[in-house]
């Protein structure tokens, strides 16, 4: 593995050397690396691109990670990654791609993860995306995740789009059983012409089920990025979508919160807020010592933090 | 240390008319702890904000030991050692107790260090150190906040806008502590802006601002004696 791609790994799975445990490396649409564990098996699909990570029933404390990465410019990826979540199980899996483009052809990645969380598992699962190179050619991410959620089963989603993708529509689709839980957390900045557009879709099916959906984003320069969640409350559930976001310089951003109750036992809510950073932030910092540009960067950090 | 010399501050009004909030003040500022105290409306918030250079001044010059400070920005001055405190302090989501410390101090600190300042204004650092400045906070835990910053940044200036607003009884007794030990234990300069008595009390000078101009200024004894004088006699219905 040459620098770069040691840079986009760090970038995206936070990795410095090759990982313990079980992982799956994805370099220019090629395998990279691969490491099972007595509980965590990958398999490549025979079918399409893509790999099935199944993950035994009761694994505790174990990881996995799934990072992809792209340095050559041209390349159009596409893999459908599936995660067999046992039951009881407790697991961490960090996911993410990471493209230096320095061509001027446009490089693409398509992930479609589905994740199957048995009755009782718990899984976190981090995904950053990130992009970087000066060549004229185009970032591009469209990570598709489908999610389906066992009685009792609970699933925590990090995701995380900082710098250096020019176009991105991430869909997201979940639905949940008895008891089964759902929390979403979305950081999100564009900058220069960048477009993002992220559609939440959840659909609270079993009784007692919840799902809380947060999102805080800052659009920078020209940009562009558009905010859809729908809650749908089919049982006796509860579900919260809030979506935060910090508008600078020229750029645009909608929020189309959506809840739709179908039960008489639904309690839905959804919160939106677009505004600039406030004025009055600014000074305080800037009381502190801190420049107009610093402390508007503190602000921004924290925020996405 | 710090001199105001012909300051004005005007503002246009929502019809247009030029208001002017601060009226040709002077005022030479040479002892290390000074109240400023007046009627409602009539200009001590405006005076702090000129001083910290949140509002620039429409006339006149501002001194800061001999340097003239008139047109520096809020970071300059920050550098040179004015802090401000906020009387309605400000929320950041996301930013948690501990990076507005650390920033205000200017550099990383430990995490006892940190826990000292939240300790000094009666807050207990395990629960409050990792707290987002957002809406969780109450009104006085923010002042609080505030106050613990202006200690981290120990510069030669510290500003407070009525840090007593919003703060309750038991945690107003203390305050009054902390104003006193940083009177006792730093070298740096103190204003306050307040209508308590109390904080006037430990005040070597006391400024009364009335109507966008300096109505008095002298020893706190004299001048409290007056204020209490004339509110008990019930002229002019000075709130103190």
């Amino acid at each position: 593995m040459n620098t770069i791609e040691k840079d986009l790994l760090e970038k995206v799975a936070g990795l410095h050397e090759i990982p313990e445990g079980a992982y799956n490396i994805r370099a220019n649409g090629e395998l990279g690396g691969r490491s099972t564990t007595a509980n965590i098996d990958i398999v490549s699909k025979t079918d399409k691109p893509g790999i099935d990570i199944i993950i035994k029933p009761n694994t505790k404390n174990e990881s996995v990670h799934i990072p992809v990465i792209i340095s050559q410019s041209g390349l159009d990826d596409l893999v459908y990654n599936d995660f067999y979540i046992g039951e009881n199980a407790d697991v961490t899996i960090i996911a993410g791609c990471g493209i230096h483009n320095t061509g001027d052809k446009k490089s693409s990645h398509d992930g479609i993860h589905s994740f199957h969380v048995a009755n009782g598992a718990k899984i976190k699962y981090v995904e950053r995306h990130y992009g970087h190179g000066d060549g004229l050619g185009e970032n591009v991410m469209n990570p598709t995740t489908v999610i389906e959620i066992d009685d009792g089963g609970y699933m925590e989603m990090e995701t995380t789009q900082i710098k250096g993708i020019d176009s991105t529509v991430r869909v997201t689709t979940a639905k949940l059983g008895n008891e089964a839980k759902l929390v979403i957390r979305e950081s999100l900045m564009t900058h220069g012409k960048q477009y993002a557009k992220t559609d939440f879709t959840v659909e609270l099916n079993g009784e007692n089920s919840s799902a809380n959906v947060i999102s805080r984003s800052v659009a920078k320069d020209n940009s562009y990025q558009v905010f859809y969640s729908n809650i749908k409350g089919n049982n006796k559930c509860a579900g919260h979508t809030e979506c935060d976001a910090i508008i600078m310089d020229n750029a645009k951003v909608s929020a189309i919160p959506e809840i739709t109750a179908n039960h008489i036992d639904a309690s839905l809510i959804h919160e939106a807020a677009i505004g600039k950073i406030a004025g009055e932030q600014l000074m305080k910092l800037m009381t502190l010592g801190l420049t107009e540009e610093e402390a508007e960067e503190q602000i921004v950090n924290g925020f996405l933090k | 240390m710090l001199e105001l010399i012909n300051v004005s501050f005007k503002v246009l009004d929502d019809e247009g008319n030029e208001k002017e909030i601060l009226k040709n003040i002077n005022l030479k500022i040479e002892d290390r702890f000074i109240a400023i105290t007046g009627p409602n409306g009539g200009g001590k918030s405006t005076l702090a904000k000129v001083i910290a250079g949140i509002y620039p001044v429409t006339d006149g010059k501002i001194l800061f030991d001999g340097v003239d400070i008139t047109n520096k920005s809020i970071t300059d001055r920050a550098k040179m050692g004015i802090s401000f405190a906020f009387q309605q302090p400000v929320r950041f989501k996301g930013l948690t107790v501990r990076d507005l410390i650390t920033l205000a101090a200017g550099k990383e600190i430990s995490v006892s260090d940190a826990c000292t300042y939240l300790s000094e204004v009666g807050l207990c650092a395990r629960d409050y150190i990792d707290r987002e400045i957002n809406a969780s906070l109450s009104g006085g835990e923010l002042k609080r906040i505030e106050i613990a910053m202006i200690m981290a940044r120990g510069t030669k200036l510290s500003v407070f806008d009525e840090p007593e607003a919003g703060i309750d009884l038991w945690s107003f007794n203390n305050l009054i502590r902390v104003f006193q030990k940083m009177y006792e234990k730093t070298n740096g300069s103190i204003i306050i802006i307040s209508h308590q008595e109390k904080i006037l009390d430990i005040a070597d000078k006391i400024v009364v601002v009335a109507n966008g101009k300096v109505k008095s200024y002298g020893k706190k004894d004299d001048i409290l004696s007056e204020l209490l004088h004339r509110e008990n006699s019930g002229f002019g219905c000075v709130k103190l």
